[in-house]
Formats: C-alpha cells, sequence, structure tokens
C-alpha cells in the first residue's frame, strides 16, 4: 500500500508540473470565455445592426401590419412601379424588398407576395415576416367572411395542464428542462473526463514503455499497482485542472460580463425563445420561480451520492481499458485500432442518453442501457434526475462494480504481460493469449 | 547455507513456446554469477522470475533459504538490459523515487544517494533532467539505483553496454567492491572478456535449456584438451617434426619469436604426461616456448552451443 501511495504521488506531481498540463489549465478557460465573449459580443453586434426593408404594397391591406422594432424598420413605398422600387432599395443599400401584388382574392394574394434582396435573407427574418403576413391575411378574411374577430379572440381558450405525480409531487414541464440540463450535464461531465484522461493514463503507460523504465519500476512493484497508482493518480490530477477551470472559468465570466457589460444569455437567446415558446409562460418571474421549484424537486441527495459513485465506477472502468491499450502498444499511433471498440459504447451511450432518455426517461431502451456496464454510467446518471426506483440504481451499479472488478483484472493481466512486449503491434488473438500467460 | 539462490527445475512456456525448459541453478554466497547463453536462450525469462516479474510455470526458487515472496524484491536489486529513465524527470526527484520504491526512506535515500552521487562524481547532475544527459551517464544513475538499497543479491543485465572504456573499468571495479562487500551478483553478458575478469561460477543456457554449470576453473579444466602450445630450436626441425607426428597429433601453431622455431600445437593423449613431452624436447633443441593451451571462456561458449 505503501507502494501505491509512492505511485500515486509521483504521477500526480508530475503530471500537475508538467508545463503543458499548466499552460493548459490555465489557458483553457481564457480561450473559452474569450470564444464566448466573442460570439456574445458578435451576435449583440449583429442583433443591434438596423435593417430596412422596403414595402411596396399593391394591394394597399397589408401596409398597417408592420411596426417598426429595435432592430428592423419598415419603410412603406407609395405610388412607384417594382422596376424602380429595386432600385432604389439597391441604391439606399437597405435589406430588401417586399413586393406585395394586388389581388382580389385574399388566398391568390398570399400566394403572390415576394421578398427581393441583394444576399439570401435571413431564416428568421423570413419567418416573422410570413407570420405577420398570415395572422394579418388571416384576419382580413375571416372579417370577409363575416366573422367577428373580437369574438374569436375571446373564445380563445387557454390549457395548461398540471402535473402531479401520484404520490403528490408537483411537476412542470420546467422541471423535465431542468432535470435533462441536469442529467445531460452529469453524463457529458463523465464522457469528456473519461476521454480526456483516460487518453493521459494512456500515454503515460506507453511514455514508460518507451523509455524503457518500466522493467525497473515493476522489479520492486506489482503491475497492478503501478497500473491502478496510475490511474488513480491522473484522475486527482484530472479532479484538479477540473476544479481550476471550473472556478477560473466563474470569475473570468463574471469578470468580464462586469467590464464589458456582455450578456452571455444573449448568445443563448434564441434557444431561451424556443423554450418559453414551448411553455408558454409569459410572465418571467414565474418561470425563475418554476426553475426553483424544480430544482428543489431534484432528487439531490440521490442525485449526488449516485453521481458519485457511478462516476468512479464509469471511469475507472474505462481507464483501465485504457491503460491496457497503453500497455498493449508501443506507441500512441498503433493505438487507434484498440481504441474504436472502447469509444463505440461510449459515444452510444450519450446519444442514447440525449436522444431516448428525453424521450422517454424510463422507456425500454434507455433502461436496458442504463443496466449494460459500458454504457450504463452515463446513461443512468441521464435518468436519475428523472427519479429511477433505488432497486435499478442498486443493481446497475453492482452490475457495474462487477464489470469494473474484472476489467481491471483483465487490463491487469494484458499490463503485466505488455509492458515487457516490445516491437510487433499484437492483435486481438495474442491479446487473449497473454491473459493465460 | 552456502548458496543465496537457488532455481530448481523452474519451466516457463508462452503458449506454445518454451522459454525455460527445467533450468537449475544454485548461485553461491558471495560469488559472481555468469548467466551466459546465445540471444532468446531464455536468459531474461529467468531473471524475470527471479525478480517476481513473471511467474514460473513449474519449479521453486529459493532465495536465502526461503521460497520467494513478495518482501523478497527489497533483497534484489535488478538492472535489466532494456533500461531507461523516466525523460522529463529530474535526476534526484527520479532517484529519490526508485529508492523509495525499494523501501527506503526519504532521508536514507537521501543521504544513500548524496553519497553515491559523490562517489562516481555526478552530484552536480541533481537538479538535471534525464533528456539532458548522455545514455552512458543515464546509465551511471540507473546503476547507483540498483545498487542504492544494498541488496544481498544483484543482477546485472549486460551492465556494460553504452559505457566508454573508462566508466565501464569504474562499473567494473565497483561490481567487484560490491561483492567483496558482501553481495552475491548475477552477471548476464555476451561479453565473454568480462566473463573471464568476473566471474566465478558460470551457467550455459542454450534453446530454453541449462546445459553447462559449475566453476569456471573446473569447466575449464573439463574442457581442456590436453594440448600444448610449443617452441623448439633444433638443427633440424623437419626431423623432429616427423618424429613428433607419429608420436602425438599435431598441428601448426603461430605465435611471435625471435628466430626460426617450429612452432606447434601438440595434443597429449590421456596417458601422456606433460613433462615427458618437455624432457623429450629439451632432449632435442632448445625449447623457448612450452605452454598449455586453456580454452577461453569464449571457446567455451561457442563449442557448447555448436555442439548442442
Amino acid at each position: 500500500m505503501n507502494h501505491l501511495s509512492l505511485i500515486i504521488e509521483r504521477e500526480y506531481l508530475t503530471k500537475v508540473k508538467n508545463k503543458s498540463f499548466i499552460v493548459m489549465t490555465i489557458l483553457s478557460p481564457i480561450i473559452m470565455i474569450a470564444l464566448i465573449a466573442v460570439v456574445a459580443y458578435l451576435s449583440q453586434i449583429n442583433n443591434n445592426k438596423e435593417r430596412t426593408i422596403s414595402i411596396l404594397d399593391e394591394s394597399g391591406i397589408l401596409k398597417s401590419s408592420f411596426t417598426d422594432t429595435e432592430s428592423i424598420k419598415y419603410k412603406i413605398l407609395e405610388n412607384s412601379s417594382l422596376e424602380e422600387a429595386k432600385k432604389k432599395v439597391d441604391e439606399n443599400k437597405e435589406y430588401g424588398l417586399l413586393h406585395i401584388e394586388n389581388f382580389k382574392d385574399i388566398n391568390k394574394l398570399g400566394e403572390h407576395i415576394k421578398f427581393y434582396s441583394e444576399d439570401s435573407p435571413s431564416l428568421t427574418l423570413m419567418s416573422s415576416l410570413e407570420s405577420k403576413l398570415e395572422k394579418q391575411l388571416t384576419d382580413l378574411k375571416l372579417e370577409f367572411e363575416g366573422v367577428d374577430i373580437e369574438k374569436i379572440k375571446a373564445a380563445r381558450v387557454r390549457v395548461n395542464i398540471a402535473q402531479e405525480s401520484f404520490i403528490g409531487e408537483k411537476t412542470s414541464k420546467i422541471d423535465s428542462v431542468v432535470k435533462l440540463i441536469f442529467g445531460g450535464l452529469a453524463g457529458y461531465l463523465l464522457f469528456m473526463f473519461i476521454i480526456i484522461y483516460g487518453n493521459m493514463i494512456m500515454r503515460s503507460v506507453i511514455e514508460e514503455k518507451t523509455s524503457r523504465i518500466i522493467e525497473i519500476i515493476i522489479s520492486s512493484v506489482k503491475p497492478i499497482q503501478l497500473m491502478l497508482g496510475k490511474i488513480i493518480g491522473t484522475s486527482l490530477a484530472g479532479i484538479t485542472q477540473f476544479v481550476i477551470w471550473i472556478i477560473l472559468g466563474g470569475l473570468l465570466m463574471t469578470l468580464v460580463s462586469f467590464i464589458f457589460g456582455i450578456d452571455f444569455a444573449q448568445s443563448q437567446s434564441a434557444q431561451q425563445e424556443v423554450l418559453n415558446q414551448a411553455m408558454q409562460n409569459p410572465d418571467v418571474n414565474m418561470e425563475i420561480q418554476n426553475v426553483m421549484n424544480a430544482f428543489y424537486n431534484l432528487p439531490i441527495t440521490n442525485l449526488i451520492i449516485a453521481f458519485i459513485l457511478f462516476f468512479i465506477g464509469g471511469y475507472l472502468l474505462y481507464s483501465s481499458l485504457y491503460a491496457a491499450i497503453g500497455a498493449a502498444v508501443d506507441n500512441e499511433t498503433d493505438t487507434q485500432q484498440f481504441l474504436l471498440p472502447i469509444l463505440m459504447p461510449l459515444i452510444l451511450a450519450v446519444y442514447i442518453g440525449i436522444f431516448t432518455v428525453i424521450e422517454d426517461p424510463h422507456g425500454t431502451v434507455s433502461t436496458v442501457f442504463s443496466f449494460i456496464p459500458l454504457t450504463s454510467p452515463v446513461v443512468m446518471l441521464m435518468r436519475i434526475p428523472f427519479g429511477v426506483p433505488i432497486w435499478q440504481q442498486i443493481l446497475s451499479l453492482s452490475l457495474l462494480v462487477a464489470t469494473f472488478i474484472f476489467t481491471v483484472w483483465f487490463a491487469a493481466k494484458i499490463y503485466r504481460v505488455g509492458i515487457l512486449m516490445y516491437g510487433k503491434k499484437p492483435s486481438y488473438k495474442e491479446l487473449l493469449k497473454w491473459i493465460r500467460y | 547455507m552456502n548458496n543465496l539462490l537457488e532455481a530448481h527445475s523452474v519451466s516457463k512456456n508462452f503458449g506454445d513456446f518454451t522459454a525455460l525448459n527445467k533450468v537449475s541453478i544454485s548461485v553461491p554466497k558471495g560469488s559472481i554469477f555468469g548467466l551466459l547463453g546465445p540471444n532468446g536462450a531464455g536468459k531474461t525469462t529467468l531473471i524475470r522470475i527471479i525478480n517476481q516479474i513473471t511467474m514460473p510455470d513449474e519449479g521453486q526458487v529459493i532465495l536465502d533459504g526461503e521460497s520467494l515472496k513478495p518482501h523478497h524484491v527489497r533483497d534484489i536489486g535488478y538492472l535489466p538490459e532494456e533500461r531507461g529513465l523516466y525523460k522529463s524527470m529530474k535526476v534526484g526527484e527520479q532517484a529519490m523515487y526508485l529508492a523509495r520504491l525499494k523501501g527506503l526512506s526519504k532521508a536514507e535515500a537521501r543521504t544513500r544517494l548524496k553519497f553515491w552521487f559523490e562517489r562516481l562524481e555526478i552530484g552536480d547532475w541533481w537538479d538535471k533532467k534525464i533528456q539532458e544527459l548522455s545514455k552512458g551517464m543515464a546509465q551511471k544513475i540507473q546503476f547507483v539505483v540498483t545498487v542504492l538499497h544494498e541488496p544481498k543479491l544483484l543482477i546485472f543485465d549486460e551492465p556494460f553496454s553504452g559505457f566508454d572504456p573508462i566508466n565501464a573499468n569504474l562499473i567494473k571495479d565497483e561490481i567487484i567492491r560490491l561483492r567483496n562487500e558482501g553481495a552475491t551478483v548475477i552477471f548476464s553478458t555476451h561479453r565473454m572478456e568480462s566473463v573471464e575478469e568476473l566471474c566465478d561460477q558460470i551457467a550455459l543456457i542454450h534453446e530454453s535449456n541449462k546445459i553447462l554449470d559449475g566453476k569456471l576453473t573446473d569447466i575449464k579444466k573439463q574442457f581442456k584438451t590436453n594440448t600444448f602450445e610449443i617452441g623448439i630450436r633444433t638443427s633440424d626441425n623437419i626431423i623432429l617434426e616427423k618424429e613428433l607426428s607419429q608420436k602425438f597429433s599435431i598441428s601448426p601453431a603461430s605465435f611471435k619469436t625471435l628466430g626460426d622455431e617450429l612452432m606447434l600445437n601438440v595434443k597429449l593423449s590421456e596417458k601422456d604426461v606433460p613433462n615427458d613431452l618437455l624432457s623429450y624436447l629439451t632432449s632435442k633443441g632448445e625449447v623457448s616456448h612450452f605452454v598449455e593451451l586453456i580454452p577461453s571462456a569464449n571457446d567455451i561458449f561457442i563449442q557448447s552451443v555448436k555442439n548442442n
């Protein structure tokens, strides 16, 4: 055990003291924040740019439906031909020209509206124009048919289905979104962690092989101790890096938004709009309240404990496989063939998490994959915010631990033989043979 | 207990390949034991089994009267043939780490390292990184790390590769000194001149089998052919040569001489006595050269491997 702590200490210190590690740790959040800031800033500029759209309304019945907004000014053209109008718009460097032909029939009128512009216009702009015109024309048609619009408006009924579970917990759609974000974040974090630090472990095993120090080391310690020490030491370095990233990122984010007044939420406004529409909840205060409620409704204790356990289990499972790959090959270019079968289930897990858990967190697919050990850490972490029975979690965890013990044993076998093998890249068949050595 | 290490019919298979086939060796306490054999004979496998890096399929290894156990790694210092160090780690840190893996305390490791670094005149390397050092320099550090924990048994696999003659001599002297201070040394090499110089005992492994072992002097006795190299001046060399060829089997020899001696290798049969030959020769002329041909380790090595 004394050896193990020595190995962990060395692995940790050499990783943390490594120049490129330090640079990455400090630079990554700065670059990330700078990138987000630039994107936010640019989209702010983009939105703030005033666009002028000229409208040539030959029918004369649609003019009134356009009111200027912060970013779009409408200019109504009177008494000019289409050609003149086009020329004028082009000369004035305006954004575009909306041409409405005159037809008695409203349906026909609707079909003969054209937008002229130099470049193809933005999608959001077109859909906003379309919805404006549709609304106006529908109203006009209703009026034409002799229907009282006020009555229709008055007759509209709002429905908001309240959700409640059998045991009386109130839930809402916001609940689901918050759960999804939580689960997604946890699963994605694990995924990233495995890829980044699994690779780091693999590289450090290869380094020991190529520098030929391995035989000196394992004449003093057991290969499995060396492997576990490597995995634990590298993970601790990884956790250190993650914590620094989160703290530094948070600090920088506040600092940047404070100094430059960039609203980071701005860059996500489009998604938020969609979200708002989906929830049909115009009251912002109410929304925040709901988010807070949703947060409190999460099974927090369960979530934290499960996160820690599944994170450790999943990470150790994959990192032992990474270590085995490192031991089996001589250099990094040879790792591809072995990495693929490891990455596949990992990527599969993330996709299943994203597509099926959202659709139905307790459906067959998500349930099954939250038990299969190679995918269970990610999928289960995504499911847990939606409430997973404890027995399922325990079963999945036990399967994970059993597999983890098996892979560590398996990896240790490969590791023990592989670290002393130089030269040719082994095939899968040879790897299986090594287990019997 | 005369033997520090005994291997009793140790076998090891890798799949269908037999790396060692019932090999037994005994290494007497305080000796320098040469483990010899062509490439791929199984020397490294045997050494790895002694170091508990690989487990034998069959057989038993006994160290100092006890069957090998994990704690024995502290009693062994191993310098592998394929050796290196962490490239980006500082010399001092690295030596400390390796010393502590062998069970030395931090303070102890530091004092002993300082001592050895002074001794080999490499004290100012402490804060250098391995990648800044030459291959020979790195080898010195590996040597220090191997012997630092004062193990009972030292195993050197090709210890002189990568050293210039001066440093090779330095290391050779250190190995002899360590033996004189009570350590037992197993020494694996292809360089027969260092075997000749250093080894008291040898074992020869060829194609997974031990084909020869024992005291180097005994083996030489066993391999000697009772052949003598002679130089003699007579009035008529041709007559003498004819006479000798009737009694013994002879072949031409060559060595540095001043004059026109008759130079011959004379092989005596088992019942012949060298003194009789000598007195016969002195009666014929002036003997300038009379030497028994002792087989070199190199000859023994080549001959044994070929015969098998």
